[in-house]
Order: C-alpha cells, then sequence, then structure tokens
C-alpha cells in the first residue's frame, strides 16, 4: 500500500484530505526505479482548479506514455496545509507517488493567469528549492514554465531555469532526451541548460540581459551566452487531430469546478477581437477532425465515467462541424444520462434548437459577450457583433421561452467616453423591451438581464498592448457611471448589474505587460505573506502595496502611460508568427473605429502565415 | 430490479468523504456498464441509495449501496466489473439481488453496526496498533454494569445531553481492539468514538490524548423473524441474498 507524506492526524485535521492523497482512478503508478526521469507537473493553485485544467491532463498523458518518464501532480496546499508544512518542514510531495519534489528531475509549472504567481513562489519554496533560479545546484529540479503568461514571462524570470514557449505538444521529447543525455554524460545543470537553450521555443532566461534606458524602458534585450537564441520562435502542433491527446483523464474524487469530460474542438480563433490575446497567440485557428472528436467523446466517457461533456474551444461556433458533433453528442449520450454542456454558442436558431434539447429553458441564460456597449466602440475593439444581431438573437430566445439573458463588458477601453460607458445600460434595457414586447399571456413572467463589467487590462501580443491603463479611482469612477446610468433605465427592476474589483486589475495589469524588475516585487509580496491572490479571500492589496514601496517599484510606469511605437517591449524577443507591425497596423486602425475581417473572410497578413497550418492553408488544399 | 453491493473501504480511501464516494460509485457504474436505472426528467441520475454514511478516517469492510437494475446482470460479472474500475481501498466484495419492495431497501431496515476500535501508538498512524494496557482488562465490563452511560451528544445544531447505554448492544475487549455492537440507522444511531471517548473517561483517560482508529466491520438489520426487542441481527448482505 501507498504510503502517505502526510500522517493521519495531519489528514484528519486540515479541510478536503482528498487534495493531498492521490489514487485517483486512471492516475498512472510507475515503479521509480525503472525509469529515468521523474517530472512533477503542477498547476500552482488548489486542487480543484488545477485538476480542472485540460492542458495539465494533456501533458501527464503524453509524458507518461514515455516508457523513461513518470510524470506526476502537484498542487498548491492549501493555506491550511501550507502553514502546518511550514510549521513542521514538510516538503512538498507528489500525488501519486507521495514523494518530495526536491527528489525530481523537472518541476513544470503552468502560468494560467497573473494572479497566482505567489503561489509559483509557495509551491519552489516549499519543495525546498532555491527561489531565485541562479542560486540552484545538480541536486536541484529544473523548473521549467509554460502557458499563457510565458508569452511574457519576465517578471517571472529570476524563479525559472526554462520556460517552453507555445503547445506543448512539440518540443517535450526533444527536451527530455537532451536531458538524458547530459545526465548519462554527466554534464552540470549549466551544461544542461545551454543545450536546452538550443531547442526551439525553449528560453533560458538567466542567459538573457535586460538594458534600460534613463526613462525606464528597454534599450536592449540581449543573449549573453552563445547557445541562447536571440529570438524564441512560439511552438505550434500545425494538425490538432494528429496530435495527444487524453484518452483516460484522472478523475478526482472531490467535486472539482471542470468535473466532466473536456473535448478541445479547436485551437486558435479567427475572429481577430483587438483586446483578445489569446485570439493572437493562438493563430493560426486550427479545427480538430469530427470523426476524431466523436471517438475520443465515446472513449473518454466510457474510461472518466463522467455524466457530463464539454466542448472547449475560443469562440465554437466558428468550428465548422459543430452542427454534426453537436448532433452526434445528443443522440448518442442523451439517453444514458450524460448531460452535454454546450459553450457559449453564437445564438440562432441551430444553437437555441440544441440548447432547447440539452437543458432545462427556463432555468439556464443566454449568454451574450459584446464587450462593449456602443457601437463605436465595438468598432474600435474589432468585436463583429452589431446590436441588430443580440436584439435579434435575444428576440428569438425570448420566443422559444427564455427569460434570462447575461451580458459580459470591459470598461477602460482605449478610447472610450462617458457615452460609451452609458451604451452598456441601455443595450441591456433595449433587450430588457425586446422582452415585453411579447404578449403577457406568452411569456414567462419577468426577464432577467445579468450584466457584468471588468476592467479591460492591455495584454502582449495584441493590438492594444500599446495603451494605457488607469488608476484605481478611474475604475472604481467608469464602474459608477454605469450603476447609475441603470438606475435610470426603463426596466431597471429587470436589470441587474456587477462589477469586478478593481485592485486585481491594477496588479494584473502591471504583471502582464512588466519586466524583469518586478520579480523583487513579487519576491517581497510572497515574504509579506500574499498567496492565493485570485482568491478575493485571501488577497491583500495593502500587502501588495507595501511590496511594491518597499522595492521602490513605480507602478505607474507599467500602467499610467502610453507607449511610443518605437518602443522595446520585455516580450519582443518572442515570436509568435503575428508581426509587431500587423499589431501596431491594428492599433491604428482601432483608433480610428475601423473593423478589420475574421480570417475566413480575408486574410489581414498578421504574418502567422509562415507557420503553414490551419485556416491560412484551408482554402489552398 | 434491484440489488445490493457490499464493498470495503480501507488505505487511503478512508480520507474519501461520504458524498464522494457515492460520487465515485455513480462513475464507477459507468466505466463498469453497469445497467442501472435512471430518474425522469432533465437532469436524470442514478438511483443508488447507501445504507450508512462513514465518517472520514473510519475503514470499513461492510459498506452498502442498493442500485436499481434496468436489466439482468450476472453478480459475478458485475463484481468482477467494478473491481476492475476500482481504485485500491474499494472493493466489492458481493453484489445480489434484493427484492423490489419497499421493505428490503438498505437505507431504512439499518439497526446496527459493529466496530473494531483499535488503540494506536500515535494519532500519526492508523497502521501501528498498541496492546492496551493491563489495567484495562475488565474495565469494558464495568462501564457496562453502570445504571446509565449519559454523553454530551454534539450536533451540527446543538448539544443535547443522552444516554447512550441502550445503544450499545455489545462491547468486548480483546486483544486487538475493542468489539463494539452499536445502533445504528435513522431511529438511533451512535457512532464509536463516543463510546470510546467515554469510556476513556471511565477509566480515567484523557479522550484527546489516547487515539484511536475505527473500523467498521458491517451493518445489520433487524431479523423480522426475530421479536422486535430482541437484538438479534443479520447483515445487510443476508437479509436477502
Amino acid at each position: 500500500m501507498r504510503k502517505l507524506a502526510l500522517n493521519d492526524e495531519i489528514l484528519l485535521k486540515i479541510e478536503k484530505p482528498a487534495r493531498y492523497i492521490g489514487n485517483e482512478v486512471n492516475s498512472v503508478m510507475k515503479d521509480k526505479s525503472k525509469i529515468d526521469i521523474r517530472f512533477a507537473m503542477c498547476f500552482p493553485d488548489v486542487y480543484e482548479i488545477g485538476m480542472s485544467h485540460l492542458g495539465i491532463q494533456i501533458l501527464y498523458d503524453m509524458f507518461n506514455r514515455r516508457e523513461d518518464v513518470w510524470c506526476e501532480r502537484v498542487y498548491s496546499p492549501w493555506t491550511d496545509l501550507d502553514q502546518i508544512m511550514r510549521n513542521e518542514q514538510i516538503p512538498l510531495f507528489a500525488l501519486e507517488s507521495q514523494d518530495p519534489i526536491k527528489e525530481f528531475d523537472f518541476l513544470g509549472i503552468t502560468i494560467q493567469y497573473e494572479m497566482c504567481y505567489t503561489n509559483i513562489l509557495q509551491v519552489i519554496d516549499l519543495s525546498g528549492i532555491p527561489l531565485n533560479a541562479c542560486d540552484r545546484n545538480d541536486s536541484d529540479p529544473i523548473v521549467i514554465g509554460g502557458g499563457p503568461c510565458t508569452y511574457n514571462p519576465e517578471p517571472l524570470a529570476e524563479f525559472f531555469d526554462l520556460f517552453y514557449i507555445g503547445d506543448g505538444e512539440t518540443v517535450y521529447d526533444q527536451l527530455l532526451d537532451a536531458y538524458k543525455e547530459n545526465k548519462k554524460n554527466g554534464g552540470s545543470r549549466k551544461d544542461y541548460l545551454r543545450k536546452a537553450a538550443e531547442i526551439e521555443g525553449i528560453y533560458v532566461p538567466q542567459f538573457y540581459e535586460t538594458e534600460y534606458k534613463e526613462d525606464g524602458t528597454i534599450a536592449s534585450f540581449k543573449p549573453t551566452d552563445s547557445h541562447a537564441k536571440p529570438v524564441i520562435q512560439k511552438q505550434m502542433v500545425s494538425n490538432l487531430t494528429d496530435t495527444y491527446y487524453p484518452m483516460a483523464p484522472v478523475v478526482p474524487f472531490i467535486k472539482v469546478t471542470q468535473d466532466r469530460v473536456v473535448l478541445e474542438i479547436q485551437r486558435g480563433c479567427i475572429r481577430g477581437c483587438r483586446f483578445c490575446q489569446a485570439g493572437m497567440l493562438y493563430r493560426p485557428t486550427r479545427e480538430r477532425d469530427v470523426e476524431t472528436l466523436k471517438q475520443y467523446a465515446c472513449a473518454m466517457l466510457k474510461n472518466t465515467g463522467h455524466e457530463e461533456i464539454s466542448l472547449s474551444s475560443l469562440s465554437s461556433s466558428d468550428y465548422s462541424q459543430l452542427k454534426e458533433l453537436v448532433t452526434f453528442l445528443i443522440e448518442e449520450f442523451k439517453d444514458e444520462g450524460i448531460n452535454i454542456c454546450l459553450p457559449s454558442l453564437r445564438i440562432d436558431a441551430f444553437s437555441l434548437d440544441v440548447m432547447g434539447k440539452v437543458q432545462d429553458i427556463r432555468k439556464s441564460s443566454l449568454t451574450f459577450a459584446p464587450e462593449a456597449g456602443s457601437q463605436r466602440m465595438r468598432d474600435v475593439i474589432n468585436k463583429g457583433l452589431t446590436e441588430e444581431i443580440i436584439l435579434d438573437g435575444a428576440g428569438q430566445a425570448f420566443e422559444g421561452g427564455w427569460n434570462k439573458v447575461k451580458l459580459y463588458f470591459m470598461l477602460g477601453l482605449p478610447t472610450e467616453t462617458e457615452e460609451d460607458m452609458k451604451a452598456i445600460p441601455r443595450l441591456a434595457d433595449k433587450i430588457a423591451r425586446r422582452y415585453y414586447e411579447i404578449p403577457k399571456d406568452r411569456r414567462n413572467g419577468k426577464c432577467q438581464i445579468t450584466t457584468s463589467t471588468s476592467f479591460f487590462i492591455p495584454k502582449p501580443f495584441t493590438p492594444f498592448q500599446w495603451a494605457k491603463m488607469y488608476d484605481k479611482e478611474e475604475y472604481v469612477a467608469r464602474a459608477a457611471v454605469v450603476k447609475h446610468e441603470f438606475q435610470g433605465q426603463l426596466n431597471r427592476k429587470s436589470l441587474k448589474y456587477h462589477w469586478h474589483e478593481a485592485d486585481v486589475t491594477v496588479l494584473e495589469g502591471v504583471f502582464a505587460r512588466g519586466d524583469r524588475r518586478l520579480s523583487k516585487v513579487i519576491l517581497e509580496a510572497y515574504r509579506l505573506g500574499c498567496l492565493y491572490d485570485s482568491w478575493t479571500e485571501t488577497f491583500d492589496n495593502e500587502k501588495w502595496m507595501q511590496a511594491f514601496e518597499n522595492t521602490g517599484v513605480d507602478i505607474g510606469f507599467y500602467n499610467l502611460r502610453e507607449r511610443d511605437s518605437d518602443e522595446i517591449f520585455p516580450w519582443d524577443f518572442i515570436d509568435i508568427g503575428v508581426t509587431k507591425d500587423f499589431l501596431y497596423r491594428e492599433w491604428e486602425r482601432a483608433m480610428k473605429g475601423e473593423v478589420t475581417p475574421n480570417c475566413r473572410v480575408r486574410c489581414s497578413g498578421c504574418g502567422v502565415m509562415k507557420y503553414k497550418g490551419g485556416v491560412c492553408i484551408e482554402s489552398k488544399n | 430490479m434491484k440489488a445490493r453491493i457490499k464493498f470495503r473501504k480501507y488505505g487511503v480511501m478512508r480520507f474519501i468523504g461520504h458524498l464522494d464516494v457515492m460520487r465515485f460509485f455513480q462513475k464507477a457504474m459507468r466505466r463498469a456498464g453497469i445497467p442501472i436505472a435512471f430518474t425522469g426528467g432533465y437532469s436524470p441520475h442514478m438511483i443508488m441509495s447507501f445504507a450508512q454514511p462513514l465518517g472520514v478516517g473510519i475503514t470499513s469492510d461492510g459498506e452498502y449501496l442498493d442500485i436499481e437494475l434496468k436489466e439482468e446482470i450476472d453478480p459475478q460479472e458485475a463484481v468482477r466489473r467494478l473491481n476492475e474500475v476500482s481504485v485500491e481501498g474499494i472493493e466489492v466484495v458481493n453484489f445480489c439481488r434484493i427484492p423490489d419492495d419497499k421493505k428490503s431497501s438498505g437505507m431504512t431496515i439499518v439497526a446496527a453496526a459493529s466496530y473494531k476500535a483499535i488503540l494506536l501508538e500515535s494519532a500519526g498512524s492508523a497502521d501501528v496498533p498498541r496492546a492496551f494496557p493491563e489495567s484495562w482488562s475488565g474495565k469494558a465490563d464495568e462501564f457496562l454494569r453502570q445504571e446509565s452511560i449519559v454523553v454530551l451528544k454534539k450536533t451540527k445544531r446543538s448539544e443535547t445531553q443522552a444516554d447512550i447505554k441502550p445503544m450499545i448492544y455489545q462491547m468486548k475487549l480483546e486483544e486487538d481492539g475493542i468489539y463494539l455492537f452499536l445502533a445504528a440507522g435513522s431511529e438511533q444511531n451512535l457512532k464509536p468514538d463516543l463510546v470510546i471517548r467515554a469510556f476513556l473517561e471511565f477509566i480515567g483517560e484523557d479522550p484527546d490524548g489516547v487515539p484511536f482508529h475505527y473500523h467498521r466491520i458491517d451493518v445489520y438489520a433487524r431479523n423480522i423473524s426475530e421479536p422486535k426487542n430482541s437484538h438479534k441481527f443479520i447483515p445487510l448482505d443476508s437479509v436477502s441474498c
């Protein structure tokens, strides 16, 4: 029987001991004496969040297919266990073997959002690995980062040995083979990092140096080691059908956020919304073959026993075989009590028809993400959704029996005026009016229009990467304008309004576009006790402000200035295929309110054609 | 048609709570392809009921759940398939048809449960038992000879004084543990730790300082061929299997 890292007394004292015992269905056990590389895969948040992440399940499966590798999982211990581990000096362990992370060859951390940065330090620290990559020696695991935040890894540069830029399915084999080779030859840690630096898509931050101008912007960013490449090429799987996908994902005992089979139908998005980082990073859009997806659905449901399946992608309505896939799922599984979870689809006759089949109309709500209230503002962000489309879709849904609508918007977008803000409640009210146009005897009581706004954060590799943000007071003021306008609407009793906190927005903004000098702020915040910053109950803004003050780093420098066209960004050394020229052209078009058609309507020459994949070659086959 | 499943819960699975064990079985039924019946409506769920919840930390050789089947399945085949898709720490030991009438349903007929309380070297490990001190011998009988055994029963909402003596059907101190036979079910239910705490207090030990591990041996129904208050019970899987 497996011996647990935590004793019974601790396990019976803490919340949800199931987070730490492993043993789940489909978790992989191997004989550690028969493998060469031990890989600990980490999602730096609590188990229930980490277990819901598809990317880790893909990589876990991919690594464990190799006989010479044993990949295990590790998540952030919740605050109760965190304290106990510190007090009793218990090292962080992997779920499968329950062995200390420190004994592993690799610690891989997926970096999904900025507010998990202190949790990354927690994981490294509790593992007993030096926080700063330069302080590590041959006995420490190689700490490697991946995921969306690594498209600007600079704020975390000091803490990682390697960053993997791009789709995980491509060069890990090379990276692992090089590790084995180096170990066999008795090479040092430094030798390995040099070899890794030569692999496409691998960035070794300690081999680079940044020089700054007097105004704080970057003067130069250059490799300091001959093995390191000046430009890191994003890795991309060109054929999504012919790659890895986990047929038997790990099934948690406790309820996790995403407690279902997840079917990734496509990667990338054709739309080109100017605020959207994923829409640029994952270009070109690549579809997975529908017949393959059908097989995956059957196999995954069988192997997990999940009672729900959900489709995953950006803008799912753009998946060309959506109708066929959804119809198949309904026909195949509806009678077996399998719940089919549809992603937010464009509202049209088809989507209303399938939604009516898979969910209870009276309980479910429709979701629209117009992102901006006025047509002018939507043109600026290149969101091709018009008021007419929204009202028409809502109208059809209301006629079909729905009476709940959720609307999502952003505040603080570039060029936003008070009129644009006020257009949000007005649009919500128009939707409500459309509902009350239906005769009383044919409608289902009152309607409920719920509007949420978040504050816009400019992200690297988007046309808005040059944009400025605002301070906290300004964000709160903008939300107040919206709130006030809501109170003046005819149907105000049918309208609800929620807005996000502004504190976190400011921090996310700093780290999204930050540089290496922010490493010390993150470290200081962690030392002051910041942890689980994405959780409202544990987020402590005062400590973060203290960390900026203690380190002398100015938030305004990162958030409150519009960047010049020729400014060197911390992430410029990464080539995602989409060129900076294209992004700047889009920024200029945004300022003029000019829309750019999507990839299927017309190629805009973003540059990603050089990968020769997906939508770029679709019509040329 | 209905079936009763008996399973063991041991090892690390003792840290999985009752609701999560239910979720585990729902998914296991699908993986094993057991032809279980569903309720109707927009969100159909499996027709499945558990006999007696088991607290986190407790192991068991006698856990039960009843399911409704939509078609016949060979019991041995069902046991084999369920164990094939199970994890270490949950083992199905029996699968049998039960009558369709309400009277036999697992939830309602539970009347008693037997436990073994094992004295531990430390609270840190349930796997390292310790022999009982010489001075405890004979104390279990003395404990039971009391007129009444009044303890403070804590629920989520309140604390009440209760005499648990009538709910202790048997208590024996043996070499490898204290064997308990206690009332269980929806009418009256006694948890083994409550008895052991009262016992420790009775012999002058600190209940918080003496660690025990609890193991459920089986769950019982009243033997209907015996008179009502006879305290004659039969294990749930002998009721009709």
